[in-house]
């Protein structure tokens, strides 16, 4: 089952990539219109998305891009060695390989003369007993080879790994945020995948072909070299053919990924979406679009299937025709007295070995053009440095006491647009601070500027006086914790993830914090209680349960300065009462910045920001801006009417 | 095989140009074997007698031989394609619409990547089993058997050796293939697992970075990657023995081959034509011995894909319509006794629900979280049926009426938006494709979901995973566009408001009483503001209606509808 599972995944996440490469047309292109127009139109109801950037608008060829080429010889330099002695063990194990024939050609040449003069079959014994030593060799060899390239390969992957991974956890959110998940799966997926398929099937094939090629080639000539010219008169024709066959495949090997994950990306959805696609009468139109996908995806198969069709024949034309004419030229220059019956021989099974490489050749070229493509993107990747940089020198903060500074802060998103304009705060340690205002006010910008998610464009934050940005990252998560409305869980148990607030707590510890923020009953009443699988991102629990979780985490890491935006919003109004009640005691000794668009929070707080347009706008206790009637007044009066109409009406 | 067998009935469009492929086949076949036999004639003939007369037209039957073989190969290639992409299209296709039909407790209970790899990987398979797979069992088994009783023919002792040269690579690869596909697996669910990882990680690297946990979720990665990386060094070892046995046996006998072949040759048994040729014969049987090893293995795998594409296929449909419609239907709506328990639970989830909704009025549901709400209001458009008592819609059983009939007149606002990767427009108009501009517009404006014209591109914007990502109270707002738009009878909205901020929430609700004014509603509500858009509550205790009346008379006489609604801290007390 789990194995279906991860095959389809790997399916989908093929699918995800390809159709990140998908988008029909860039914003200009819909709005004119011109050109391939029908196909679009057929496909309106896609939508118009912005043209992805993993596209690369260059072809890639075997030669990458500078940054690829550094990546590589960067992987490689440690084996550099090995890679020298696998060149030569690979040498000679063709060697061997191609030596048989020709054996074979001395065997019927001066073996079977004596023996047919009825002389002892000396010769022939010991031409046999070199293609046993041969045969030998080559199996030796080539079982060193295999092993040696796979060991290499898998260790180059490795490292590849790890590095792209801990690559994407250094990189700031700033570019997680434009980057999408779905591209960072795609990278350490699918673009590892196809480098390891190129490691593990293309490369060996490539070797062993161009050397059984040239080796041939050689072999045929130092057989004789007027045949050798006939039999090698092809082979011009035999590359064309093969080149005409690679533009041709990479185009139609696009256009079958294209179509494949579209067929992917409608079923899946669709199965996903299955309530709202019965609830509201799709299946008609759902049914009509996956046909005329599948419809596309089939013709791009059978095209791919087609020009294999032409092309595998196609070789073996050309390999049959040159072994007729071999035959005919060869016999008559064996007539003539020129070459022995065996170099004939040796010549047809020489032929044999010559045309078969061709076409695996031309099989590899996708393998190769994807796992070029895939460099390309993972060099990217790797270039790409985080903009939220650890410090040099981190300054070392013993006891963090929790009070927060803006100087001069002004902060602003990639495009230019202002975000805060220019920020002076101090929130002393231990003061509970809500923030309030309406969406775009600039208040989740505040709170993961304390985060240090980003950091300012202008001015510092500093933390009991210290620049967040002198602060090592071990430091900094140990005082700052963020809880956000995401709340995010890690498959696992209950347990692992509120154990990720603080690695190495005991259990006691975590039921302790389950406890604290009114968790713990609706933890013990799960299956497995604290052992219960929340599911792929807590899907086992409702959001609810998930931000309590959440919570319970945010407790047990235990920060100086805690940070709320919109944690309580999926709770019900019973839940939300339960942990307003243990934030008092649980925030009483922290700083506390808290957002929420129920004003409920306020009632917890020391201190009341309203902020509108990036400023602060009202900075008081919460009694007294109420009574200063003031816009958080008139804020506060809108969320009691909203909770409370009809409430106090006498019965 | 009988799944696979039943999958007979997609190729019969196909039929005589299946019976047609055989000719080229057996063709290409059969001038592959002929073809070094025209070389030993050369060699034995012409060559021998040093005829050159001689040599020219057999040298031109090789050139025919060949060009036709090549065109053979060419012709069998072409139209198999046609026919083995025809079957997995057609299959896709039923299996998809069959998937449509297939009810939420069938799509509740697999998981959509296990659909997946039945509508891709498996289908793949059958094709190519189908496509390639079996065609060359039959070939190569003919090739093999011809080949070796032409050795025979030729010179029995060799034929002989080549005979016994055949079975360790036969056994080798049969075992090889079946090793090599457990370990594929192995990296497979490794790979899949790591995928996994890697997913949260990305997913999730907010809440990573909030914690300052890389290297905790690094550790994670590699201990997956490791395994991974141990498993792959097993697959390449295993590879390596396999393909180094493979090479080094055909590789042998020939050696012994010539050996012996001389020898006859010397002692007159043999022509050296024949010895020439029966090299060549012998390599050709190299490929198809180890290829016969895979067929076989891919065979298998292919049964195994059928059974699980004829498991979804062979699944009945448990909501089937009625043929009943309601000529200009009132909205009407009752609960008489109803029960719902999902299959194979001991306990309902709802059980004796009584409850009556007159056309026009609107009824909100309360309960606690788990307590049934969603359910209940799936049981009006059958995306559940019940399994006790029944549901009405003007008098009728909503089970005797045609499900678009019923579905048409019921539309849902999900709590959780679905949301296709599609334009906007593609999503509002999921239930009426053929809405206007106008009623576009005004759906629209009642769900305030104004933003969609400040998109790039404005209606046709892709949304959903593939496009533009929208956040959580966007998501509500298209929701109920879209049900606003179907412009239903009945109209449910599950929690649609709750990710709203309060401003928005108060315009939506504002503008959302005109509409439920002409229609009968029920509103699934966690907040006292969603309630007061009712008519009348009901509320859901135990899996029951306990209580329906006014908010305010609920408030002050229900102490549970009090600890669920009220925001006052102290009640909650008294409820204790």
């Amino acid at each position: 089952m789990s194995q279906t599972r991860a095959e389809a995944e790997n399916e989908a996440e093929n699918a995800e990539n390809a159709g990140n490469k998908t988008g029909p047309a860039t914003g200009a292109e819909a709005e004119t219109k011109t050109g391939t127009d029908a196909e679009i139109g057929e496909q309106d109801w896609r939508g118009v998305a912005a043209e992805d950037q993993d596209e690369l608008s260059e072809q890639v060829s075997f030669l990458l891009r500078s940054r690829s080429r550094r990546l590589l010889g960067d992987l490689l330099r440690p084996y550099r060695r090995e890679i020298i002695l696998l060149v030569a063990v690979i040498v000679l194990s063709n060697v061997a390989a191609l030596s048989i024939p020709y054996l074979i050609k001395v065997g019927i040449d001066s073996g079977i003369p004596p023996m047919l003069a009825g002389k002892e079959p000396t010769t022939l014994v010991t031409v046999v007993a070199v293609i046993l030593t041969a045969a030998i060799t080559q199996a030796v060899t080539r079982m060193v080879f295999l092993r040696m390239a796979g060991r290499i390969g898998q260790n180059i992957l490795l490292e590849l790994r790890r590095r792209v991974f801990d690559h994407f956890q250094k990189l700031s959110l700033s570019f997680h945020d434009n980057y999408t998940s779905g591209r960072v799966v795609s990278r350490l997926t699918s673009d590892i995948d196809a480098i390891s398929e190129m490691l593990q099937s293309g490369f060996d094939g490539l070797v062993t072909a161009v050397l059984t090629l040239v080796g041939t080639a050689v072999l045929l000539l130092v057989l004789d070299v007027p045949l050798g010219l006939v039999a090698l008169l092809p082979l011009p024709i035999l590359l064309l053919f093969t080149r005409w066959f690679r533009r041709q495949s990479s185009l139609i090997y696009r256009r079958t990924r294209e179509t494949v994950a579209l067929v992917i990306v409608h079923f899946v959805e669709s199965m996903t979406g299955m309530r709202a696609v019965q609830a509201f009468r799709r299946e008609p139109r759902n049914q009509a679009i996956f046909s005329q996908l599948n419809v596309d995806y089939r013709d791009a198969n059978k095209q791919s299937m087609q020009l294999i069709a032409v092309f595998m024949p196609g070789v073996k034309l050309i390999g049959n025709v040159t072994i007729a004419v071999v035959l005919f030229y060869g016999g008559w220059r064996h007539i003539d007295g020129h070459i022995e019956i065996g170099v004939l021989a040796a010549f047809l099974l020489y032929l044999r070995q010559f045309y078969e490489p061709m076409q695996e050749i031309s099989q590899f070229y996708n393998t190769f053009q994807s796992a070029g493509a895939a460099l390309e993107k993972l060099s990217g990747v790797l270039e790409e440095r985080p903009e939220v940089a650890e410090p040099r020198d981190p300054v070392a903060l013993e006891r963090p006491r929790g009070e927060v500074r803006f100087e001069a802060v002004e902060f602003s998103y990639l495009d230019g647009t202002p975000v805060l304009p220019r920020m002076e705060l101090t929130v002393p340690a231990g003061q509970t601070v809500a923030l309030v205002g309406t969406t775009g006010a600039g208040k989740t910008t505040l709170a993961k500027l304390v985060a240090r998610f980003y950091d300012p464009v202008a001015g510092r934050v500093l933390l009991d006086g210290v620049d967040l940005r002198d602060l090592g990252e071990d430091t900094l998560r140990k005082a700052v914790v963020l809880v956000t409305q995401e709340n995010f869980l890690f498959s696992g148990s209950v347990a692992d993830n509120i154990l990720f607030g603080r690695p190495g707590s005991t259990m006691a510890e975590v039921v302790e914090a389950a406890r604290s923020i009114g968790a713990h009953d609706f933890i013990s009443a799960l299956p497995e209680g604290y052992d219960t699988s929340v599911g792929k991102h807590g899907g086992r629990l409702s959001a609810g349960q998930r931000q309590l979780v959440a919570f319970a985490r945010a407790f047990l890491a235990d920060p100086a300065i805690l940070i709320l935006d919109e944690a309580t919003s999926s709770l019900d109004v019973s839940s939300e009462r339960l942990v307003q009640r243990a934030m008092q005691t649980i925030l009483a000794d922290r700083t506390a910045l808290i957002i929420a668009h129920r004003l409920s929070t306020v009632e917890i707080a020391d201190r009341v920001l309203v902020m509108d347009g990036g400023r602060i706008v009202e900075d008081g206790p919460p009694d007294r801006l109420i009574a200063d009637a003031g816009r958080f007044a008139g804020l506060h009066r809108a969320w009691l009417d909203s909770i409370s109409e009809h409430q106090g009406m006498p019965d | 095989m009988n799944s696979l067998w039943r999958m007979k009935s997609y190729l019969r469009p196909y039929a005589v140009r299946l019976i047609l492929i055989w000719l080229p086949s057996l063709g290409a076949v059969g001038i592959g074997i002929v073809i070094p036999l025209v070389g030993k004639e050369i060699i034995d003939g012409p060559v021998a007698r040093g005829d050159t007369g001689a040599l020219l037209p057999l040298s031109l039957l090789a050139l025919a031989l060949g060009v036709l073989e090549a065109l053979f190969v060419l012709l069998r290639r072409w139209f198999l394609a046609d026919a083995v992409l025809g079957l997995e299209t057609s299959i896709r296709d039923d299996l998809y619409q069959h998937l449509q039909r297939l009810p939420m407790s069938f799509h509740g209970s697999w998981q959509s990547g296990q659909l997946l790899s039945r509508a891709t990987t498996d289908l793949s398979t059958i094709r190519r089993f189908l496509g390639f797979g079996l065609l060359f069992l039959v070939l190569i088994t003919l090739q093999i058997i011809t080949v070796t009783w032409l050795l025979l023919q030729m010179y029995w002792p060799l034929g002989l050796l080549v005979v016994a040269s055949v079975v360790p690579v036969l056994v080798t690869s049969l075992n090889f293939e079946r090793q090599y596909i457990t370990i594929s697996r192995r990296v497979q669910d490794q790979q899949g697992d790591l995928a996994t990882v890697v997913e949260e990680s990305a997913a999730g690297i907010r809440t990573i970075k909030a914690y300052g946990r890389r290297r905790y979720v690094f550790g994670t990665f590699d201990e997956g990657a490791l395994k991974v990386y141990e498993t792959s060094m097993e697959k390449v070892r295993l590879s390596a023995r396999f393909f180094t046995f493979l090479e080094v046996i055909p590789n042998i006998t020939l050696a012994l081959v010539l050996l012996l072949g001389a020898l006859a040759v010397g002692s007159g048994s043999l022509t050296t034509g024949s010895l020439v040729a029966f090299t060549t014969l012998m390599l050709q049987l190299v490929w198809p011995i180890s290829a016969l090893g895979f067929i076989l293995t891919m065979g298998q795998e292919a049964m195994t894909a059928a059974d699980r594409v004829m498991e979804v296929l062979d699944t009945e449909p448990e909501i089937v319509g009625g043929t009943g419609v309601i000529e200009n239907p009132r909205g009407h709506l009752r609960f008489e006794g109803a029960e719902f328990r999902f299959p194979g639970a001991a306990e309902p989830v709802l059980r004796d629900v009584w409850l009556e909704v007159r056309p026009g009025e609107t009824v909100a549901i309360v309960g606690a979280t788990g307590s049934g709400k969603t359910t209940l209001t799936a049981l009006v458009p059958r995306l559940y049926d019940v399994s006790a008592g029944r549901v009405t819609i003007d008098g009728h059983d909503v089970r005797d009426l045609s499900l678009p009939a019923l579905r048409s007149m019921v539309a849902t606002a999900f709590e959780e938006p679905t949301l296709f990767s599609m334009s906007v427009r593609e999503n509002l108009t999921l239930g009426r494709h053929d809405a206007t501009e106008e009623e576009i517009a005004e759906a629209v404006r009642i769900a305030q979901a104004g933003f969609v014209h400040r998109l790039p591109w404005g209606l046709e914007t892709r949304i959903g995973e593939q496009g533009m990502s929208l956040s959580g109270g966007q998501r509500q707002r298209l929701a109920l566009a879209r049900a606003v738009l179907s412009r239903p009878r009945i109209l449910v909205l599950d929690d649609t408001l709750s990710a709203l901020d309060v401003e928005t929430e108060a315009l939506v609700e504002e503008a959302l009483r005109h509409v439920l004014r002409d229609a009968t509603g029920i509103v699934v509500a966690h907040r006292a503001s969603t309630v007061l858009l009712a008519d009348k509550v009901a509320l859901l205790l135990d899996g029951t209606i306990a209580h329906v009346g006014h908010h305010h008379e609920l408030l002050a006489s229900v102490p549970e509808y009090r600890a669920l609604l009220s925001s006052d801290p102290d009640i909650e007390e008294a409820v204790r």
